[in-house]
C-alpha cells in the first residue's frame, strides 16, 4: 500500500438518538425523580425500546484520501456530510470504525468561530486564530495580510459588533484563509459572504488546493466543487452511493440521483391532501438549456416543471397548478401560480406537466421549501407541502456581484436609487 | 460503473505512525497532559478573552473588583465580628476575613463561571476541536487578576494595623494552587454535571454557600473541636484559608490537616478529570 496515505477512514458508523437534539435536555431533577421512581417503573415497564429512536449518520463508510489530493464529498442535506467532517475534525467521536489521520489537521466547519462581539478586530483575529490552531506567532506574521484581505483596515480596533454583517464574514474569513495546516476540512463555509468576495475565497481556496495540501471539501455549489476538487464522492442517508473518483463523474450521478429521487419521492408521499383525481408524481427544475438542476442560483433563468398523472382518461378543464415557496422556518414568502399570469390550464392530457418560467429568479441565499398543488374548479386535487427542499445559492442578481446578507433570506427586488435635494 | 477495491483495514503495517487515531468511545480514558501543554497557548487566549470582556461588559470595571472584597468584609465584619463577635485568634477581625475572602472568592468565582462555561462556548466547541478541559481550565484562571487587585487592598490594610508579613509568605504560591487545584476539580465535575443536566448550574450558588460556612471564612478553625478537625479538613479550602492566614497574618501554622487537603485535592482532580474525559467523548452529540 502507497505509504503517502494523508486520511483513512474504516468502516465508520455513528449513531444519533433523535432526541439528541437541542431542545430536549435531561435534568438534574427529572434524574432525582426518576430514580425514586425506578423501582415502581419496574413494576410496570412495558415497550421499552430505547432502539427505536437511534438512527445512523454515518454507516460503513470507508475511503482514503492521499497527500495533495482536494477531495471533494457531495451529498443532500443530512446525509451525513457534516457528521462525517465532525468525526475527522474530533469533534464528535464515531460509534464505530475508525480514522487515522497522517498530518496537522486544521477543520473550518464555520467561519468566525469564537468571534466574540464585544471584542475589537484585532481582538477577535487573535482569538479566532488561536482557537483554529495558530500560534500567536503565526498570527502576528501573517497579521498584516489578514487585514488586507478582509479590506477592513480602517475598522480594526472597532468592537466587531459594530461592523456589518458582510465585514464580519470578510474578516472571518480572512482569518481562515491564513490557517495552514496540512490536511484542511471545510464544510459548506463559501455560501456566505457576497458574490465579489465569495469568488476571492474560491481562489484562495484554489491557492490553497494548489501548494500540495491535501483538503476534504463539501460544498452545494457544484461549479466550485467542479472547479477545485481533483476527486469526489456521493454521500446518501449515511453511505457512501458513488465511491471516491473522477469529479464530474460523482457530481453527474448526485445529479442524476437527486432528480430521480424527486420524482420517485413524489409518487410515494403519503402526507398529501386532495381529491386525487390529478396527482402530482414529480418536479423538475431546468435551465435555459434544458438541464436538470438540483440547487438554485439567485438571478438565473429558470424553468420549474410540475409532471402530473390523471386517475381517468377524462380531459379535465380549468386546471389550476401552485407553487408555493417557503423558508425553512415554515413563513410562505411567495406563490407563484397560473391564475395570476394566464389563464387556467384546458383539456389536459391524461399526463404531462406544467411549466413556469422564471427569467430571473428573485430568490436569495438559503434554504426553501417547494410546496406544490393541483386545483381544478377551485377543488383541491393535491396538494404536497414542502414537496421539494431547495438551496438557492448565490449568484449575480444585481449584475454588481453583490447581495444582501444570509441574515436575509427570501425575495430580491430589481431596484433604482437616485438622489434628490 | 466500479467500485475501486476496498483497501486494507485500519492499523497496517505501514511505517509511520498516525498522527491521530480515532476509535469509539471508551469508557475511562486519562488526560492527556501532554496535548494540554501543547494548547497552553490557547489557554492563554481564552483566559485573556475571559479577563477583557469582564473588565469591558461591567460598567463599573476594575472598580467593581476592588469594591466587592471591600464590601464583604465590611458587612461580614460588622456582623459576624461586631454583633457576633466571633473570636479572630487575636487578629483584627476586617484582617482575618479578609485574608481568608481572597481565596475564598478565587475559588468560589472560578467555580461558578466553570459549571457553566461548556454551554456557554458550545457554539465553539461544536466547530473546532480542542481538548476541553481547556474552557473550565481558563475559568478557573481568570479570576486570578480579580484576586491580584483585592491582594493589593489586603496589603493596604496590613500597613493600616500595622502587620508586617511573615517570612511564610513565601508557602503563599502553594496555597493559591491548592485554591485552584480544589476549584479545578470540583469545576471539572460540575461542569460535566452540567452538560448532562442543563439545571445543574442552579444548585451552585446555594453549594457555594453551605461549604463556605463549612470553611473557616468568618471563623477561625480552633472553633472545631480537635476530635473532629482530621475531617474538617477533608474540606480542601479548610488547608488552604489556614494557610493564607498563616503565611500572611501569623496565626497558628497549619495542622496536619493540610496535608488531608492537599490528599483530597488530588482525589478532586484526579477523579474530575476522569468524569470529565468520559463526557467529553459525547459532549458535542448533547449539548
Ligand atoms: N447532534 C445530533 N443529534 C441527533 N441527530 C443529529 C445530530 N447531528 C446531526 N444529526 C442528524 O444526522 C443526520 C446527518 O446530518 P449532517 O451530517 O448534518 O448532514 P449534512 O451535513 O450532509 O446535511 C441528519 O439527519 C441530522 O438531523
Ligand atoms: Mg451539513
Amino acid at each position: 500500500m502507497s505509504n503517502n496515505i494523508a486520511i483513512q477512514v474504516r468502516d465508520l458508523g455513528k449513531r444519533y438518538t433523535t432526541g439528541g437534539s437541542p431542545e430536549k435536555y435531561h435534568t438534574f431533577r427529572d434524574a432525582i425523580v426518576n430514580s425514586v421512581k425506578a423501582p415502581f417503573r419496574r413494576l410496570n415497564r412495558q415497550g421499552a425500546d430505547r432502539s427505536a429512536d437511534k438512527f445512523w449518520a454515518l454507516k460503513d463508510v470507508s475511503f482514503d484520501v492521499h497527500q495533495g489530493e482536494v477531495v471533494g464529498i457531495i451529498g443532500r442535506n443530512g446525509a451525513g456530510k457534516s457528521t462525517l467532517l465532525k468525526i475527522l475534525s474530533r469533534i464528535t467521536t464515531p460509534t464505530e470504525g475508525g480514522v487515522d489521520i497522517y498530518g496537522r489537521i486544521g477543520s473550518l466547519l464555520e467561519v468566525g468561530t469564537g468571534f466574540h462581539p464585544e471584542l475589537t478586530g484585532r481582538e477577535n483575529i487573535f482569538l479566532n486564530g488561536s482557537i483554529l490552531g495558530m500560534k500567536k506567532s503565526e498570527i502576528e506574521e501573517k497579521f498584516d495580510e489578514i487585514i488586507k484581505f478582509s479590506e477592513i483596515d480602517k475598522f480594526i480596533d472597532t468592537p466587531v459588533k459594530r461592523y456589518s454583517s458582510g465585514m464580519y464574514v470578510r474578516l472571518a474569513f480572512a482569518v481562515a484563509a491564513h490557517l495552514n495546516p496540512e490536511i484542511l476540512i471545510v464544510d459548506e463555509v463559501l455560501a456566505v459572504g457576497d458574490t465579489g468576495f465569495q469568488k476571492k475565497c474560491l481562489g484562495k481556496m484554489g491557492e490553497i488546493s494548489k501548494q500540495g495540501k491535501t483538503v476534504l471539501f463539501v460544498s452545494h455549489n457544484m461549479a466550485a466543487v467542479s472547479a477545485l476538487c481533483s476527486k469526489a464522492m456521493v454521500l446518501n442517508h449515511g453511505s457512501i452511493i458513488y465511491p471516491m473518483g473522477d469529479t464530474d463523474e460523482a457530481i453527474k450521478y448526485y445529479i442524476d440521483s437527486i432528480s430521480q429521487k424527486s420524482l420517485t419521492d413524489l409518487t410515494e408521499r403519503k402526507d398529501r391532501q386532495g381529491e386525487g383525481k390529478i396527482r402530482i408524481t414529480g418536479f423538475l427544475i431546468l435551465d435555459k438549456d434544458g438541464n436538470r438542476q438540483v440547487v438554485l442560483v439567485s438571478g438565473q433563468w429558470v424553468e420549474f416543471q410540475i409532471q402530473y398523472e390523471c386517475i381517468s382518461e377524462k380531459k379535465f378543464n380549468h386546471v389550476r397548478s401552485d407553487i408555493s415557496i417557503s423558508l425553512t422556518s415554515g413563513r410562505f414568502i411567495t406563490l407563484l401560480s397560473n391564475t395570476f399570469s394566464s389563464e387556467l390550464f384546458d383539456q389536459i392530457a391524461k399526463k404531462g406537466h406544467f411549466s413556469c418560467i422564471i427569467k430571473k429568479l428573485p430568490l436569495s441565499t438559503g434554504e426553501y421549501f417547494f410546496n406544490l398543488q393541483i386545483r381544478q374548479n377551485e377543488l383541491i386535487q393535491d396538494w404536497i407541502l414542502e414537496a421539494v427542499r431547495i438551496s438557492v445559492v448565490s449568484g449575480d442578481f444585481f449584475g454588481t456581484g453583490k447581495l444582501p446578507p444570509s441574515s436575509h433570506s427570501g425575495a430580491l427586488f430589481e431596484q433604482q436609487w437616485k438622489y434628490l435635494e | 460503473m466500479t467500485l475501486p477495491p476496498m483497501v486494507a483495514p485500519l492499523a497496517t503495517s505501514d511505517e509511520r505512525e498516525p498522527t491521530v487515531k480515532i476509535r469509539p468511545p471508551k469508557k475511562w480514558v486519562p488526560v492527556d497532559l501532554h496535548e494540554l501543554w501543547a494548547y497552553r497557548e490557547l489557554i492563554t487566549s481564552f483566559t485573556l478573552r475571559d479577563i477583557k470582556l469582564r473588565y469591558k461588559q461591567t460598567g463599573l470595571g476594575i472598580a467593581w473588583a476592588v469594591l466587592q472584597p471591600l464590601l464583604t468584609m465590611l458587612i461580614f465584619t460588622i456582623f459576624f465580628g461586631g454583633l457576633a463577635k466571633i473570636p479572630s485568634d487575636g487578629v483584627p477581625y476586617p484582617l482575618f476575613v479578609l485574608a481568608a475572602l481572597l481565596p475564598w472568592t478565587l475559588f468560589a468565582s472560578g467555580l461558578t463561571r466553570s459549571t457553566t462555561s461548556m454551554v456557554t462556548d458550545a457554539n465553539i466547541m461544536t466547530k473546532v476541536y480542542f481538548p476541553r478541559m481547556i474552557i473550565p481550565l481558563a475559568n478557573i484562571i481568570s479570576p486570578l487578576v480579580d484576586f491580584a487587585v483585592s491582594f493589593v487592598i489586603l496589603i493596604i490594610m496590613m500597613v493600616y494595623y500595622g502587620f508586617a508579613p511573615t517570612l511564610n509568605i513565601v508557602f503563599l504560591p502553594l496555597f493559591i494552587l491548592l485554591a485552584l487545584g480544589t476549584s479545578l476539580g470540583v469545576g471539572l465535575w460540575l461542569s460535566a454535571l452540567n452538560v448532562k443536566y442543563r439545571d445543574f448550574q442552579y444548585t451552585v450558588p446555594f453549594l457555594i454557600q453551605i461549604w463556605m460556612f463549612a470553611s473557616p471564612v468568618v471563623y477561625a478553625s480552633s472553633l472545631v473541636p480537635a476530635s473532629l478537625r482530621i475531617w474538617y479538613g477533608l474540606n480542601p479550602m479548610t488547608g488552604v484559608i489556614e494557610g493564607f492566614r498563616w503565611a500572611l497574618l501569623g496565626s497558628g501554622a497549619p495542622s496536619a490537616m493540610v496535608l488531608v487537603s492537599v490528599g483530597m485535592v488530588i482525589v478532586l482532580l484526579v477523579s474530575g478529570m476522569f468524569y470529565f474525559k468520559r463526557m467529553e467523548q459525547y459532549y458535542a452529540d448533547i449539548v
